[in-house]
């Protein structure tokens, strides 16, 4: 019949939004649309002149071998890293619902490394793993294995998978909590007077009902890797060994801010900018952010 | 002290739909005024109309002898009940009571005065200090009148504020409020949809449908004489009978024009009382729904199909199927032209 | 629980005591680490029981710092990352209740226009426009300045669009009750909603806080000088593997004392952390 009661004044709202827009403006809008400029410029080698290319910028980014290593890097990182947290919170978030006593302590520490920021979260693991000192690293050499994260590929990826994973894995375990929450307890205990032993409810019952929560974490683990995982990369790895951990992120700020690429550099933001609005169309349009039930 | 005037109010929203069509209602000071109507009438419009808190599209209202179309809900000296509270969910009920005078600047003392007082008249002394979810639903509608009271308004408004209360306390509400706004003298404005409501507690009854006032005037004179198909309908429960004409054997004139005939279901009587003119309608009978001290009578003409429902004194002993011969004296029938208004 | 056997419940705690010492173990030998003096840290295998120099190490740390970056103070680096948290939290929380408010609560002409505006903002985070970014802050002169770093991190479309949903919550005839008590629009907003908004605040507090506290590639960008630095990148200049003279106990106690602070907020703070967690993500 009719619509929400609203104040009548004229100014005032326009006073109460101009914080926001002004800082919208400065920092959002206006650097956005210098990066679209720039994506279509290329400047001479001592930055006096810059003329309009269209999108050769694009055309060469899209064709250096560099950045589809880069692509594959991304990909590889971010799946690997999305699966790990989501495996290893899992049974913990499970086995958390089983107990009893002890539950809110047990919550309390797996939830703190949440707070933790990432480049010191890679830190923490190079300390443990690093060639020179590392603890793990003598362990494991002890034990011969040819162990250095800083000169072989597979071992530099894994080592900044872990530390990513690490730190999401408080994230994912109170998202599962939640999801193992809102499943009826009456569901599964009509499974149990169907004759449904405890694996093959979980099997059969549990995970198939908190399918909606998994697939709301792989999107939001998938852009976590992508771009929350800058510190780790760079505190760890430094893209190295070779090429072998840069991420389209990384890519971005090495261009730009160390091998002063401008042109190349932008017209990747904008291709990164293309990635984040396919990310969050698809978390709007697919992803069930609260699970329903019933 | 005031009487509230509206006249001609329209309220047209931008999306070109016409929500009260040019509404004229005096409301005399003191008087207990109600508007009743289906849900999407225009009635509950029209208070939020009067409250300020929607613009008036044409036409006039005053308060008092002040034309308010222009002032503020804040200045227009009113108070409202609403439907769900509204009470302030993180304020104290002390403090949701005082929260209207704070804002006017009103002295701490008179505040309090003034709460204590109300709270005392609401049976509310002793809760003061709770907070609105730790009430009961018939608590928290008497913080919602306490809240209106200690404005001591030019007028009340009342927005269906007894629907979200279970029967029993609706009946003692109703009873309570009528006292109090006697007591008061404070002129009032209420909305409702239940007709039983409506009845019981208006000095001046006015039924809405779509947009228009349908009829004004006392309750009981609406009861008897309703000036259209659809009041007749709308007033009264059960509802009247209402039957074709063509279908019934009738003694005496026929009013020119008619086209509807109708009969209250207490007005109805069962064979064996032959009277002076009037109807006669035969009938077969459905089911008997006994309430205790009367039962009703559900029926339907063969002839015309017309559905009836007939009151009877106590219990009913009958078998549906049974034969009715359903009979109404004459002073008792409202008639009703084509285009549904009273001949 | 259905069909949990004793030793099914005995499994449960054996695993989730396994997950909290794998999870934990990084930070225990961080922590192990800066107990230690520095020449024991770089031996390996470093013992795993605490040493006995963690009065003097935290000492030094606090008040000297690491000689390879200048000697800041941890005291100061601390200080830096708190006014960058506590800046974007409470920077974030103001212009986004305002904005939220004006939106809800008001109707005038480009309501929905600015809407999309602020939502779009959600498309364009700090990684995909740093170059532009940063020179915007260079021609601004806000390099080095406790401005920079907080400004441009205060726009947020999440924080709006979580209190745009919470309004839209509240009874339209809350709004009528209090204009007809004689509130307008300062009063209703501090006198009805802001108490009404504390625990939607609080649990942005917390989220925004650890987001401040965590920031990497902008205080990367923004600080050049030494005092300036926050003590996430402070803490990433100090390591190095190559260099000998790198302070190992000092850098280890540093590593404790920055992890410290977020951890106690969200540990603290945990109920208002989970909501915050929760509602963000809507």
């Amino acid at each position: 019949m009719s619509g929400r009661v609203v104040f009548p004044n004229k100014l005032l709202p326009y006073l109460l939004l101009a914080p926001q827009l002004a800082i919208t403006a400065v920092f959002f809008y206006w650097p956005a649309s210098q990066a679209l400029k720039q994506s279509m410029q290329r400047e001479d080698p001592f930055g006096l002149r810059t003329t309009f290319v269209g999108f050769a910028n694009f055309r060469r980014v899209l064709a250096d071998p560099n950045y589809l290593n880069s692509v594959q890097v991304t990909a590889v990182f971010s799946l690997a890293t999305a699966f790990l947290a989501l495996a290893l919170a899992l049974p913990l978030a499970v086995m958390a619902e089983k107990v009893v006593r002890g539950k809110g302590l047990y919550r309390t520490l797996l939830i703190w490394p949440y707070a933790v920021a990432p480049a010191i979260a890679g830190m923490l693991w190079l300390f443990l793993f690093n060639p020179a000192m590392g603890t793990f690293s003598y362990l494991l050499r002890a034990n011969g294995v040819a162990w250095d994260p800083l000169l072989k590929d597979g071992q530099a990826m894994g080592l900044v998978v872990a530390a990513a994973a690490w730190k999401q894995i408080s994230y994912n375990f109170l998202f599962f909590v939640a999801g193992l929450q809102a499943i009826p307890r009456s569901l599964i205990e009509a499974a149990a007077i169907d004759g449904a032993s405890g694996p093959k409810r979980f099997r059969t019952i549990v995970f198939p009902l908190l399918a909606p929560t998994t697939f709301f974490l792989l999107v939001v683990n998938t852009v976590y890797a992508f771009f929350d995982t800058f510190g780790v990369i760079h505190a760890v790895t430094q893209g190295g060994p070779g090429k072998a951990t840069e991420t389209l992120v990384y890519k971005v700020y090495n261009d730009g801010f160390v091998n002063l690429q401008l042109g190349s550099s932008a017209a990747q933001s904008v291709i990164l900018m293309g990635v984040v609005i396919l990310l969050t169309a698809i978390q709007f349009r697919y992803v069930e952010r609260r699970v329903h039930y019933g | 002290m005031a009487e509230v005037d509206l006249k001609a109010v329209r309220k047209r929203y931008p999306n070109g739909l016409e929500a009260v069509k040019g509404v004229s209602i005096a409301i005399p000071d003191k008087a207990l005024c109600v508007l009743v109507g289906p849900s999407g009438c225009g009635k509950s419009t029209l208070l939020r109309m009067v409250a300020g808190l929607e613009t008036i599209s044409e036409g006039e209202i005053s308060i008092g002898d002040r034309m308010v179309n222009q002032v503020s809900p804040t200045d227009r000296d009113i108070a409202m009940v609403f439907q769900n509270y509204a009470l302030y969910p993180h304020m104290k009920v002390y403090d949701n009571m005082a929260y209207g005078l704070r804002n006017r600047g009103t002295p701490r003392a008179e505040i309090d005065r003034r709460v204590r007082e109300a709270a005392a008249t609401l049976e509310l002394g002793h809760l003061l200090d709770r907070r609105p979810r730790e009430l009961s639903g018939g608590q928290r509608q008497r913080v919602a009148m306490g809240r209106a009271i200690v404005r001591q308004p030019k007028v009340f408004l009342f927005d269906e504020p007894l629907s979200n209360l279970d029967a029993k306390l609706r009946g003692q509400m109703r009873v309570e409020i009528k006292r109090l706004q006697r007591e008061l003298g404070v002129t009032s404005l209420y909305v409702t949809h239940d007709q039983l409501e409506a009845m019981t507690l208006a000095d001046l009854l006015v039924v809405m449908n779509a947009g228009e006032v349908e009829q004004a005037g006392d309750p009981l004179e609406i009861y008897e004489k309703p000036a259209s198909l659809f009041v007749a309908g709308f007033i009264g429960a059960p509802p009247m009978n209402l039957v074709d004409p063509a279908s019934a054997e009738l003694v005496g004139p026929i009013p020119a024009g008619a086209a509807t005939l109708g009969f209250r279901p207490e007005d109805a009587i069962l064979d064996g009382f032959a009277s002076e003119g009037g109807l006669k309608i035969r009938a077969i009978l459905d089911g008997v729904e006994p309430v205790g001290a009367e039962s009703y009578l559900h029926a339907h003409a063969p002839a015309g199909g017309a559905r009836m429902i007939v009151r009877t004194a106590g219990r009913a002993r009958m078998e549906p199927g049974t034969a009715l011969e359903i009979r109404a004296p004459a002073e008792k029938l409202h008639w009703f032209d084509a285009a549904g208004r009273r001949i | 629980m259905i069909g949990d056997s004793r030793w099914g419940i005995r499994l449960a705690h054996a695993i989730l005591i396994l997950g909290i010492v794998v999870v934990a173990f990084p930070l225990y030998y961080v922590f192990i680490a800066s107990t230690h003096a520095g020449p024991d840290i770089v031996r390996p295998p470093m013992p795993l029981t605490p040493g006995g120099h963690l009065v003097e190490n935290y000492r030094a740390a606090f008040f000297e710092g690491a000689a390879n970056l200048g000697g800041v103070p941890v005291w100061r680096l601390l200080f830096n990352t708190a006014v960058m948290a506590l800046g974007i939290a409470v920077g974030k929380i103001v212009i986004s209740i305002t904005s939220a408010y004006a939106i809800v609560f008001f109707r005038f002409p480009g309501r929905m226009v600015f809407f999309w505006i602020i939502f779009v903002t959600l498309m364009l985070p700090v990684e995909v426009r740093i170059l532009p970014t940063y020179k915007v802050m260079v021609d601004l002169n806000l390099i080095d300045t406790y401005t920079g770093l907080i400004l441009p991190l205060i726009a947020s479309a999440t924080a709006t669009l979580l209190f745009r949903q919470f309004f839209l919550t509240i009874p339209g005839e809350l709004v009528e009750a209090a204009r007809i008590d004689g509130a307008g629009p300062f009063r209703f907003f501090k006198d009805i909603l802001l108490p009404l908004s504390r625990s939607n605040i609080a649990a942005l507090f917390v989220i925004l806080f650890i987001y401040g506290w965590t920031q990497y590639l902008w205080p990367l960008l923004m600080t050049n000088r030494a005092e300036m630095n926050t003590i996430v990148i402070a803490l990433r200049k100090m390591v190095s593997f190559v260099d000998h003279g790198t302070p190992w106990h000092i850098v280890m106690a540093t590593c404790v004392l920055a992890i410290l602070p977020p951890v106690l907020v969200v540990v603290l703070m945990q109920r208002a952390f989970v909501r915050g967690l929760v509602e963000t993500e809507k």
